[in-house]
């Protein structure tokens, strides 16, 4: 076991880990921050996104070793400081972004990511950069709209409810 | 997952001393390797993660023209810092896995595994690029020796891969549906006195050079001098997405729109 | 103008926060003080018989609380089955043992032979480890028709064949649709596989089993669409716990799509093991486990032919298809291929006779049962593909031989048993030819052209049937279940109101949805109305989510309990307003008396009702909470008409989907954005079925599809944006709410446009290809276009 520490969501936390626990395991099982979820096994579903030092990792494929000293931001720490939900958040709820919820915190993770590096994206780069967070529930058309109006771009010419 | 130990050396020193321990492993993205380590198929006692190597980190420029990518790199950096120096090697960078793949992934963890359908084995193979290692350099000819093979010898760690720029290049993948591997992949590379044609996802030796495309391309750097030329689909692999016979096709479909994206 | 609350509003989704948030609770985030974890060891022969299950030297593993095999569930009864079908002899289906641990024998890649329970998940998975299985491998049964052909290697032993029954429906037209295809002027045949698919809801299936020593209470947490049917399947005919023993809690259930409706073993053996070990035990399948494990759907070989005469009317159809049903019959196996999918051959069509022979065979693979669909997108696929086939034949518009056979006259009843209330195919059809732009189809085609792309148009309608019912009749056809659903409407003293449903979301939206309907019943705030749901302990007995049932069902026991509500508070308000229940008027929250300014608002009703100081004691039991169960009298008949455009690239053989668009008739809708969104998923999954999903099997038994690197799941940039409508409305005719149920078409709608769209590409290209099995993966359609 090895102690490991760093900060998540802007706080400080640490933890006793073996060599094999995984970032996603530390964030669930150590620090209860259960919204980080697990899909799969083969790194393909992204339900697991986090963002390691501002980049969008996949928290199954990461060691918690190797997040020692790192700054994690997880779903938990993405709502507006009053609690209220950040512009990604607001606008999956705005646009019907999600259903069941369970791909949802790695889709808004990997959105923000996404917006972070291109303010303003196409539906093309917004599919594109989805390759590696799955939704059964969707058909993706609503987590696309919520993304492209969460840039501030007019999405009422979009095929609608 | 067995239990490993995990070492975080800073420096290729330290690297290659803790890769010296028994059953060590070493851990590029792991984005590989995890996956593999999660269905038991592998039990290292220790692995030594690379990503904290500063000195195996970062593209530049060498002073003989050639492009310099530590070992440790991201597919993510690649395809950023790459874009200038090397635009056919960043696109390709920038089109392995997804993102949250490419912000860990690393270009010698992909060169160190050669996954049959990978990416960058297609790149280095096509560029005529060298394999640095803590020990030696390698040519990427002499480097890839089949499925999962190369010539890495035990504890040998990927500290740099050195690519010659070529006039123009271009990759085009035909991505597998399931998995976004390549069911085939083609890098053309034009230099000035010859043409190197690779291809990945299609063998069962893994990556290969198509030596009579090259030929045609070098006499001829255009699509249509491709016409006529056909690889066999016997030593194709054929599986559940793809016969060899189809993947056969697709070498040479997607070297025609590799050398039109090109010229 | 669009509604802002009520029936008929998009009224944004309130468990949409929790879940925006990483504050949802589902399974996997419920861990209990002392559990265990078990590891599920399991066959990698699909065929065999197990000779030594040694567990001697994992039982002295570190962590290691007690290792289980099918041994020690002897005593215990086996998995059962919730229907049963008889066959075109009048003889029950052949019906195995389902054993929580395998016994005996392996009969699929998979199942759980011996079950771990440590300390931790990697302790129990070092110690399955060190178990000592001998296994004398078998040869695997994976062909339908071969297991059919051949009786001498049987999935089980003790069976007569590997048939698990053989039906004919109705039986009674086999001889006058045989007559009428030997007098047809045409006959299109069509053989087809409808592709086995895993249904993959993105949470995989977890189980914790709690049991408290003190009480013998046993809890179940589990990742269930329906958990008052597990609760009776294990507790009934599994472990013998009576239901007063028993709690199952559902939390928030991440997807199902069908798979969560079944009672498996991993469900038992965790409650079991909790008893048995004194420890809570927890299991987590991985996906890679969920593939063998979970159930699958759809895998059907089917041979259709269609008779028609002279002037191109449908005289008969005639079906011949073999089920796979794995290895043993999974919860409503049987069913689907048989009562949800022979009844919907008809489809939209007024063919007069119809004949559909079902052939349910056990293979060894994974047990297949419900779906998204379930039997219905199989029935609409063959039908659906059989029509466009023979327009090509006969060189007619394919949308005008539907139109001419479309079925114009409600209550229709079909040759197959089942009588449609209300549906209008010609408005729905008339709605996507101008919202598809069918007219522009020819210009569109000439772009792609110009691109070197070949385009392709294909249109399809679909019937579908759902909130399967009344529970008598289908008792008759097997069903070993009920089939109504339930509501308790709790007002609390101040006026807000819990409804406690059998009904269970697992992404539908009924927090949401349900409240809108009472909130327009009493004329008061959506967000005065609480739903619960998800737990035997605090819901009345219903039976689950699924069959696009929730609304048309459980809704009407909530309608039926609200009516309940007000009848009584109206008694409570007559009696303070002086006036006679029958002259009081409820609108909008407020009490008044017919013709006076006399009124009385809904809180001080409610209050009344547990404050009963001005009340009616003598006639009138104080509070206010009701309960209601539905039983449909009939099921409900959604249909639609769907057209998908494809460019099909010539070199590779990809396909792209460049537009779909899906006109509905649900009837009435009460959240449309939610609706839509129903629509848009299913899409995917039939999009996904008919060019990216295929869970394959080897001749040895082996499951080559056994992750995501081989299963392909539908991407973003797999699909488009949808063009989606529903405001062709024939509300059902016999529920109170005139909804009929919307999670389930785009699944069955939109797999045969998408294939049909691509043998139109393939045509128009000079190519003589009538039909590709799905899924249309590059290399089978390059392939095709090889000749």
């Amino acid at each position: 076991m090895a102690q490991v520490s760093m900060t998540v969501n802007g706080k400080a936390a640490s933890g006793e880990v073996e060599g094999r626990t995984l970032l996603s395991a530390f964030l669930r099982d150590t620090l209860q921050l259960t919204g980080t979820h697990i899909g799969c096994d083969t790194s393909q579903c992204g339900a697991c996104v986090v963002h390691v030092n501002g980049e969008a990792v996949k928290a199954c494929t990461m060691l918690a070793a190797e997040a020692d000293g790192a700054e994690v931001a997880t779903i938990e720490g993405q709502a507006n400081a009053d609690g209220s939900l950040n512009v990604i958040q607001q606008a999956f709820q705005d646009h019907h972004g999600l259903q069941c919820g369970f791909c949802t915190p790695g889709m808004v993770m990997s959105a923000a990511a996404l917006l972070k590096e291109n303010p303003t994206p196409t539906e093309d780069e917004v599919r594109a950069y989805l390759e590696g967070n799955i939704c059964r529930c969707t058909g993706y058309h609503n987590i696309v709209k919520a993304i492209m109006a969460a840039s501030g771009q007019d999405v009422s010419s979009i095929a609608a409810e | 997952m067995y239990n490993f130990d995990v070492e975080r050396p800073g420096s290729v020193a330290d690297a290659a001393a803790a890769m010296g321990r028994e059953d060590a492993q070493a851990l590029g993205g792991g984005q590989t390797l995890i996956p593999t380590l999660k269905q038991r198929l592998a039990s290292p006692s220790v692995l030594v993660s690379l990503t904290g190597v500063s000195e195996m980190q970062g593209v530049c420029s060498t002073d003989d023209g050639r492009v310099a990518i530590g070992g440790a790199t991201t597919h993510a950096t690649v395809a950023r810092e790459a874009a200038s120096l090397y635009p056919g090697l960043a696109a390709l960078a920038g089109h392995i896995g997804d993102p949250a793949v490419r912000n860990r992934g690393t270009i010698g963890g992909s060169l160190a595994n050669n996954d049959p359908s990978a990416c960058y084995p297609a790149a280095a193979l096509g560029s005529g690029a060298t394999i640095i290692t803590n020990s030696r350099e390698i040519a990427a000819d002499d480097y890839f020796q089949g499925m999962f093979t190369t010539a890495l010898e035990e504890g040998e760690i990927i500290t740099e891969v050195r690519f010659p720029v070529p006039e123009v290049s271009n990759y085009q993948k035909f991505v597998q549906p399931a998995s976004r591997f390549a069911l085939v992949g083609v890098f053309v590379a034009k230099f000035a006195d010859d043409v190197r044609v690779a291809v990945t996802g299609a063998s069962n030796e893994g990556v290969f050079r198509w030596s009579e495309a090259e030929a045609a391309l070098s006499s001829d750097f255009s699509a249509g001098a491709l016409g006529g030329l056909s690889v066999s689909g016997d030593n194709m692999i054929s599986d559940l997405h793809g016969t060899g016979e189809y993947r056969a096709h697709l070498v040479g479909v997607m070297t025609e729109r590799a050398v039109a994206a090109a010229s | 103008m669009p509604k802002d609350s009520g029936i008929g509003a998009s009224s944004k989704r309130r468990e949409d926060v929790r879940f925006l948030t990483g504050a949802g609770n589902y399974t996997d985030d419920i861990n209990i003080h002392g559990q265990a974890h078990v590891f599920f060891l399991r066959s990698d022969i699909a065929h065999g018989t197990i000779s030594s299950v040694d567990t001697s030297a994992a039982e002295a593993m570190p962590g290691v609380v007690k290792i289980f095999t099918g041994a020690d569930f002897e005593a215990v009864g086996g998995m059962p089955c919730g229907w049963q079908v008889t066959d075109k002899h009048g003889q029950p289906m052949q019906e195995p043992k389902h054993p929580v641990l395998a016994h005996g024998k392996v009969r699929h890649v998979g199942e759980p032979i011996a079950a771990v329970v440590a300390d931790t998940l990697e302790q129990a998975r070092d110690a399955a480890e060190a178990i000592d299985v001998d296994i004398a491998e078998l040869p695997a049964v994976v062909d339908m028709k071969a297991a059919v052909a051949n009786s001498d290697n049987k999935v089980h032993d003790d069976l007569t064949s590997n048939l698990c029954y053989d039906w004919g429906f109705v039986e009674e037209n086999k001889a006058a649709t045989d007559e009428a295809f030997s007098n047809a002027a045409h006959v299109t045949t069509l053989e087809l596989v409808n592709n086995r698919l895993v249904a993959n809801p993105m949470e995989p299936r977890v189980a914790v089993g709690d049991y408290a020593r003190g009480t013998g209470d046993h809890t179940l947490y589990t990742t269930s669409q329906n958990p008052h049917v597990i609760r009776l399947l294990m507790g009934a005919f599994v472990l013998g716990i009576p239901e007063h023993k028993l709690r199952v809690v559902a939390p928030d259930v991440g997807g199902g799509f069908g798979t969560k409706i079944f009672h498996y073993q991993e469900e038992a053996f965790c409650t079991f093991a909790a008893k048995a070990c004194g420890r809570p035990v927890k299991w987590t399948s991985s996906r890679s486990e969920a593939f063998m494990s979970d159930a699958h759907g759809r895998d059907h070989v089917t041979k259709i032919e269609l008779a028609l005469d002279g002037d191109n009317n449908f005289t008969a159809l005639r079906t011949e298809t073999f089920a796979n049903m794995g290895a043993y019959l999974s919860t409503f196996a049987p069913s689907v291929p048989t009562w949800l999918h022979g009844t919907l051959m008809a489809g939209n069509y007024k063919t007069p006779l119809i004949y559909v022979n079902v052939k349910a065979v056990f293979t060894n693979t994974v047990p297949v049962d419900a779906y998204r669909g379930a039997g219905r997108p199989e029935a609409t696929f063959q039908l659906e593909r059989v029509i466009d086939k023979a327009a090509r034949e006969l060189g007619v518009d394919p949308i005008a031989l539907r139109r001419q056979n479309f079925v114009t006259e409600f209550p229709y009843a079909t040759p197959v048993a089942v009588e449609y209330d209300t549906g209008d195919y010609v408005a729905t059809m008339d709605k996507l030819e101008a919202m598809a732009d069918l007219s522009g189809f020819e210009a569109r085609r000439k772009a792609s052209e110009a691109k070197g792309k070949l385009r392709g148009l294909g249109v399809n309608c679909y019937i579908e049937a759902c909130g399967i019912a009344p529970s008598n009749l289908v008792g008759q056809l097997g069903a070993r279940a009920g089939l109504y659903e339930s509501a308790t409407v709790r007002v609390n003293a101040t006026g807000g109101l819990v409804v406690m449903t059998g009904s269970h979301s697992h992404g539908q939206g009924h927090e949401t949805a349900f409240p809108q309907v009472i909130a327009d019943m009493i004329g008061i705030d959506e967000s005065m109305i609480e739903v619960v749901h998800g737990d035997t302990a605090n819901t009345p007995m219903g039976m689950g989510t699924y069959g696009s049932r929730s609304l048309a069902v459980g809704g009407s026991a909530m309608v039926r309990a609200t009516e309940k509500i007000i009848a009584k508070a109206k008694k409570i308000a007559g009696h303070i307003l002086e006036a006679s229940d029958a002259d009081i008027e409820l609108k909008d929250g407020t009490f008044s008396v017919a013709g006076t300014d006399k009124s009385l608002a809904w809180g001080d009703v409610t209050l009344a009702a547990y404050v009963p100081h001005n009340y009616p004691l003598e006639d009138l039991e104080p509070g206010l909470e009701e309960t209601a169960f539905y039983d449909p009298s009939n099921f409900t008949y959604p249909a639609g008409a769907y057209a998908c455009e494809v460019e099909v690239d010539p070199d590779t053989g990809k396909v792209t989907i460049e537009a779909f668009t899906a006109v509905d008739d649900f009837g009435n809708v009460v959240n449309p954005m939610i609706v839509t969104g129903q629509v848009h998923g299913g899409l995917a999954q039939g999009i996904g079925q008919a060019l990216l999903e295929n869970c394959a099997y080897d001749e040895n038994g082996q499951l080559l599809s056994a992750s995501y690197m081989d299963y392909a799941m539908p991407r973003a940039d797999d699909v488009p944006f949808y063009q989606v409508d529903h405001s062709c409305q024939t509300p059902c005719t016999h529920n109170p709410l005139g909804v009929k149920g919307c999670g389930e078409a785009g699944a069955i709608g939109s797999p045969p446009s998408v294939v049909n769209a691509v043998v139109d590409a393939l045509q128009s290209a000079g190519k003589n290809v009538t039909h590709i099995d799905m899924p249309l993966s590059p290399a089978r359609v390059w392939a095709a276009m090889q000749g």
